[in-house]
Parts: C-alpha cells; sequence; structure tokens
C-alpha cells in the first residue's frame, strides 16, 4: 500500500519542486558547459532521477547522514549542498566542496549531512551501515541512507551489509535507485529475480519496490520509512523505480544505442516528475505558469551565480598535492 | 601486418585463441557492450555468440571465483575490467586462491585463467580510477604479470597469456589505447621473462613500464638532440622478470633510472631497484633513481594531477640532475598525451 501524499501541503510541494527542479537545471547547466572541456571530469547525470533524491532528502533532517555514488549531483543538492562548491568541483577548482581533490564522481557536504560518494560500485553502503551502527552506539536518533544503483546489488558486499544491519537493527534506508540499466546492462541479463528489493527479505529486511519519478510517492514512502527506523525499527530497502536520461557517463543522450529499451524511455518521458509536480500544484494548489517561470529564474540566477564563482575561482596550489592525506593528532 | 591500434590488436588476439581453443571464453563488465570495452572486444560477441562474450552482474570477486573454477574443470577463461581499481575487489580469489592452487595442492592442478584490467589517467579519474595495481601481483608468488607497452604487444602477449596454463593478470594503460602500431594479421606469441631494449644508448639506463616506455622514448628523443643518450628497457613481462637485460644494460651505462606508472614506495621498482643492487651494486656509478606517482591518492584537479604523474619533461629533468648537468636554456615541452573524456 502506498502511504498517502495528501497531507503535502503548498509549502512543501513548493519546496520539493525546487530541489528537482534545482538538480534538473544544474545538471543541464552541467552538459551544456562540458564541451567547452571547462569540466574535465567524468560526469555521471541524474537527469530523470531528480524525484528519487529530492523525494528522499526532504524527509530527512538536516543531521541525518546520506551516502551515495559516482552518480552523486542529485543527492549533493537535495541535501542542501552549496551549488557554487558544487560547480566549483567540477571546474575542479580550491573552492569546490573537495578543494579539487574528488571531482563529479566524489561529491561531499558533511556541513548538510552527505558524507561521502564513492565510484567504486556498492562501496558505500557497508558505510553507511557503519555510520547507521555509530549513530545507535552514541545514542543518537539520526538516521543514514544509502544511495545505490541496481547495479549494485551484484556485489558480495551489498549483502554483507544487510545482513549486519538487520542482525544489528540500525538505523539505515537502503535507497535503490533502479535505473534498470548498469552502464549499458539491463537488470534482467544480471540477476534472475529482478524484484530486486526482496533480496533481503531472508535476511529479515523489509523491502518495497515503488515508482520513483512522482516526488509525492517517494517522499510519502520515505517519510514512513524514516519513522519506522528512527523509531528503532528495522532498516528497509526502498526501491524507486526510474529512468536515466543521459548516456551512463558524458552528457549526451543515447536512446539509439540498441541496449536501451524504447518503452521505458517512453514511460520516463510520459512520467516526467517535474511535469508531473506542475500538474499537480496547478490543479489542486493554484500554482501558476507564471509562478513556474519565477522559480525558474530563480535556480537559474543561482546557477548562474554558481557557474560564475566556479569560474573565477583559483585552481589549487601545488603544495596541496601533499596536504589532507593524514590528520594531525592534537 | 596491418597498422592498427592496441584496442583492435587485442581483439584480434583474443578472437584468433578463440578460434584455436572452442574453450576460450571472455566475460566481465561490458565484455559484450556496444562500447567494446575501448575495442579490445570488438568483433567478439557477434563471432562467437552470447555462450563465449557474456556481461555479468557487477560481482569483480565472485566473479573471479567463477573463472577459477572453469579453469579448474578445463575452460580458459579471460576476465575483463574496465579500470584496474576493481581488481581490489577481486584480490581474494586472485591472490588467495587462482596464485596459490596448484603449489598448495602439491602441483597436481593448474588455473589457467587472464584477467585483464585497464588503468585510467586524466580527465579527472581520480582517486579511484587511476591505480595500477601491479606490485600486488609481483609482491604475492603464482601469478604470472605482463604490462603490454605496444599494440604489437598486446596482442603477442593476450595470446601467450591465454595458451599459458597459470593465472595471467595484465594490466593496459587507457592512453596506450590511442597508439598504432605494426601488428601481424596471422596468430603469434611473444614470450613472457624478456625485456625489450626500445631504445639503445650509452649514458643512461632508464627501466620504464608501461605508458612510461612512450614518456620515456619521448625524454630520450629530447635528450638526443641535446647530445645524451639514454638506454630505455622495457621489461613488459614484470612476472617472469628478465633481469638479465636490466643488469646488462646498467653494466653499460653505470646510472639507472626507474618509471613505473605507480606509487614508487614498495613497487615495481622498488623491487627492481633491489634486484639492480644485489646484483649489479658492481656496475653502479651512482645511487639508483626512481620515479612514480605522488605518494598520495590522485587528484583531479589538472595542475595537482601534472605534479602527481611522471612524464616526459620530469624523465629530461631527471636525467639532467642524474648527470650533473644544468638543464637545457630551451624549455622541455610537454609531451605528454592528453586524454579527453568523458570516460
Ligand atoms: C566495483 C566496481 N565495478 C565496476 C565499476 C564500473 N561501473 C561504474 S558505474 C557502473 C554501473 C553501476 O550501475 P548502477 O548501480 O545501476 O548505478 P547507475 O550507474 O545506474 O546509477 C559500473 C559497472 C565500478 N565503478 N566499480
Ligand atoms: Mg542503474
Amino acid at each position: 500500500m502506498t502511504p498517502s501524499s495528501s497531507y503535502l501541503d503548498s509549502s512543501a510541494w513548493n519546496e520539493l519542486f525546487r530541489k528537482m527542479l534545482k538538480i534538473r537545471l544544474a545538471e543541464s547547466r552541467v552538459a551544456e558547459i562540458y564541451p567547452t572541456d571547462k569540466i574535465q571530469s567524468p560526469v555521471h547525470l541524474s537527469l530523470g532521477q531528480e524525484a528519487i533524491a529530492a523525494g528522499v532528502c526532504h524527509a530527512l533532517r538536516p543531521d541525518d547522514h546520506i551516502y551515495g555514488t559516482y552518480r552523486g549531483h542529485g543527492i549533493f543538492i537535495a541535501k542542501g549542498g552549496d551549488l557554487k562548491k558544487a560547480f566549483a568541483e567540477l571546474y575542479a577548482k580550491n573552492t569546490g566542496c573537495c578543494r579539487g581533490k574528488g571531482g563529479s564522481m566524489h561529491y561531499v557536504a558533511p556541513e548538510v549531512g552527505l558524507m561521502g560518494c564513492s565510484a567504486i560500485v556498492a562501496s558505500t553502503i557497508p558505510v553507511a551501515v557503519g555510520d547507521a551502527f555509530a549513530a545507535k552506539y552514541l545514542g543518537l536518533d539520526r538516521v543514514t541512507v544509502a544511495f545505490f544503483g541496481d547495479g549494485a546489488v551484484g556485489e558480495g558486499v551489498f549483502f554483507e551489509s544487510l545482513n549486519f544491519a538487520a542482525l544489528k537493527q540500525v538505523p539505515v534506508i537502503f535507497v535503490l535507485e533502479n535505473n534498470n540499466y548498469a552502464v549499458h546492462s539491463c537488470v534482467k541479463e544480471r540477476h534472475k529475480v529482478t524484484e530486486l528489493y526482496k533480496f533481503g527479505e531472508g535476511l529479515g529486511i523489509k523491502g518495497i519496490r515503488t515508482d520513483g519519478f512522482d516526488v509525492a510517492n517517494v517522499y510519502a514512502n520515505m517519510r514512513e520509512a524514516v519513522q519506522t527506523v528512527r523509531g528503532g525499527g528495522s532498516p528497509m530497502v526502498l526501491e524507486f523505480m526510474t529512468h536515466r536520461w543521459a548516456e551512463h557517463v558524458g552528457p549526451g543522450a543515447d536512446h539509439n544505442e540498441k541496449y536501451r529499451d524504447r518503452a521505458l524511455l517512453n514511460l520516463a518521458i510520459e512520467r516526467d516528475s517535474i511535469q508531473m509536480a506542475k500538474n499537480t500544484m496547478k490543479r489542486g494548489l493554484g500554482f501558476s505558469d507564471d509562478d513556474f517561470l519565477r522559480i525558474e529564474n530563480e535556480l537559474k540566477a543561482e546557477i548562474d551565480e554558481a557557474v560564475g564563482f566556479a569560474e573565477k575561482s583559483p585552481i589549487p596550489d601545488k603544495k596541496e598535492l601533499y596536504e589532507g592525506l593524514f590528520k594531525e593528532r592534537i | 601486418m596491418s597498422v592498427i591500434n592496441y584496442g583492435y590488436a587485442l581483439a584480434q588476439g583474443l578472437i584468433q585463441s578463440m578460434e584455436r581453443d572452442p574453450n576460450v571464453f571472455v566475460f566481465g563488465l561490458g565484455a559484450d557492450d556496444h562500447k567494446e570495452l575501448f575495442g579490445s572486444v570488438k568483433g567478439v560477441l557477434e563471432r562467437f555468440g552470447p555462450k563465449r562474450c557474456f556481461d555479468t552482474a557487477i560481482a569483480e570477486n565472485g566473479m573471479t571465483g567463477v573463472a577459477v573454477g572453469a579453469a579448474i574443470a578445463g575452460l580458459k577463461p579471460v576476465h575483463v575490467h574496465i579500470r584496474a581499481d576493481f581488481l581490489y575487489l577481486a584480490l581474494d580469489q586472485i591472490l588467495n586462491l587462482a596464485a596459490k592452487w596448484r603449489y598448495m595442492f602439491g602441483g597436481q592442478m593448474n588455473v589457467p585463467i587472464v584477467i585483464r584490467a585497464v588503468i585510467g589517467r586524466s580527465w579527472g579519474q581520480g582517486a579511484q580510477h587511476s591505480q595500477s595495481l601491479q606490485s600486488f601481483f609481483m609482491h604475492v608468488p603464482g601469478v604470472k604479470l605482463v604490462m603490454p607497452t605496444t599494440a604489437y604487444d598486446a596482442k603477442g602477449y593476450l595470446t601467450a597469456a591465454i595458451a599459458d596454463p597459470n593465472p595471467v593478470v595484465m594490466i593496459e594503460h587507457r592512453i596506450l589505447y590511442y597508439i598504432n602500431d605494426e601488428v601481424p594479421d596471422e596468430y603469434y606469441e611473444l614470450p613472457f621473462g624478456k625485456a625489450y631494449v626500445r631504445k639503445q644508448g650509452g649514458d643512461v639506463t632508464i627501466v620504464a613500464n608501461s605508458y612510461m616506455v612512450t614518456e620515456a622514448l619521448k625524454a630520450a628523443d629530447f635528450l638526443e638532440k641535446q647530445g645524451i643518450y639514454v638506454e630505455v628497457v622495457d621489461p613488459v613481462s614484470l612476472v617472469p622478470l628478465d633481469e638479465e637485460t636490466i643488469l646488462d644494460s646498467v653494466k653499460k651505462t653505470g646510472k639507472l633510472l626507474i618509471v613505473d606508472c605507480d606509487w614508487a614506495t614498495c613497487g615495481v621498482s622498488a623491487e627492481i631497484a633491489a634486484i639492480v643492487a644485489e646484483k649489479g651494486f658492481g656496475s653502479l656509478k651512482q645511487p639508483i633513481q626512481r620515479m612514480g606517482s605522488a605518494h598520495v591518492p590522485c587528484p583531479v584537479s589538472k595542475n595537482l594531477e601534472d605534479e602527481f604523474y611522471p612524464n616526459a619533461r620530469k624523465i629530461v629533468w631527471k636525467v639532467y640532475e642524474m648527470l650533473g648537468k644544468d638543464l637545457p636554456k630551451e624549455d622541455v615541452p610537454l609531451l605528454t598525451h592528453q586524454f579527453k573524456g568523458p570516460f
């Protein structure tokens, strides 16, 4: 059963919409800039998947922790990361969120709870479990979220993490963004059982699969999971069905490549999160096209500012190469 | 003979090996994908079908174990990885199982697997997509290790690796894929344990591997114009290693610089330096020098990355330093190949 989303008022909708649109516009800008070679980093865009980052993060508190993957721009923005630092990192500048050392694949914003993104598939899943273990150990009531893709469930570490999380009942939520592909490989070519949310059941982890295009649905499911987990309940797997619009890595589209299923694209276009949100907001909450235009212009101005900041920022000084390997003992 | 690039040379070697032996198969992430692993599996799926060329779930350690088992039972798996960094996940099966199986069971069985992995460099590959790992396979006994430099090597060592009855790890470099070379059209194998003198010279010996060979050769060309003659030795096969060719060169020059595309600490360059110190000390006129990546994770920012990696210019500077000469008036051009993304 899908939890009701009727409690979403107009300000909540406004916020969810802004989060999604900010990701959409920021990543579209990345794709626009990319051919200039100012961004010299592999970029894994989350265009099309915005509702998951927005809906999940909206259900979290600022002190809750999240972990992600190389496809990390969306969750950085949704958790409240500073857009200037995001663009500066793409430009590998000293003012970036990793001071130019991490690039697009390693976003981080500990000040808002994004504790790290890794480019080794599945590698942050156990780390999120460890983080949740620490929260319980320390008597904190925060929850931790591991974001990962459908490809990650193939790694042994996924099983190992679920088992430990269930055994120790740590406050972690596994957010599985199922876009049907790991690079160019379809889920059904990698797994006999394609209901990935069920993989934890034998270990005692409840899983659900639900739509990942409708931001209200994502939020409602996540909100319920957070209530359960924060209250000391069992960890959960939330599998959100979605679609990646761009190629796996890089700014282009690749729907003409034969690995892609056209029907999935058509569904994704039909269920474009932003358009659906607009429709709902217009119908029920009195938002107008002018309101949307105003929001879009505000966000674009913010993105312009962030890009300007990135362009003007200094590159890291050579001596920084050797800095930051070990922390000094104090 | 045709002029083809590194990737196509690998594909040719693979196809010819698969034609000769029906038990050879290739698998791994992207093995059957339209991007063809930079050309290195081009045409294999079309030719041999999904039974002998297939993708897997993302499960490096498990799939390496599957390769080990298949090899024990008579097949010849070639397992491919688009980045060497992912081999960290497979080290348990490679080093605890494949490397031990024959010896531990008293020499009764053998594990003929081939593992191919590509080193990334540049375009923001960063900390987790730029590592090379050769030192691990040189350190632990029981795995052969090759790092082909040219397209000619790539084909000849892949076929030799597939024909070899032991585990062989082959580490390739992303940037080498852009370089063309003359490659015989027919099947051939190249021998393990034989180093190549890529350029002759009497002033300094440079032992370099993989992509660093091309940088060393560019440095050598520049130095030659300044009247300095370096000898570039490329081991290609690191396990087994042709110590003799390296020692002979050092005997001639008395000066040794080792350039590895990896960290120097406890790395391939450390091992080669130790061998020369142990067996060729009398030939050395001065301390051995090593160059490798800076001893930190690889940063993304271009200017930090330039500092991080050795390149032709730094090799030139090092040779001048070793010879006690002032740098030439003209600037040493930065000769490094530039790689453009997204991957
Ligand atoms: C351990 C490991 N193996 C392989 C890769 C190469 N790789 C990068 S992303 C990816 C696909 C992951 O797919 P999925 O988990 O579905 O996430 P998505 O990219 O769809 O967001 C692969 C195989 C990697 N980064 N790490
Ligand atoms: Mg996926």
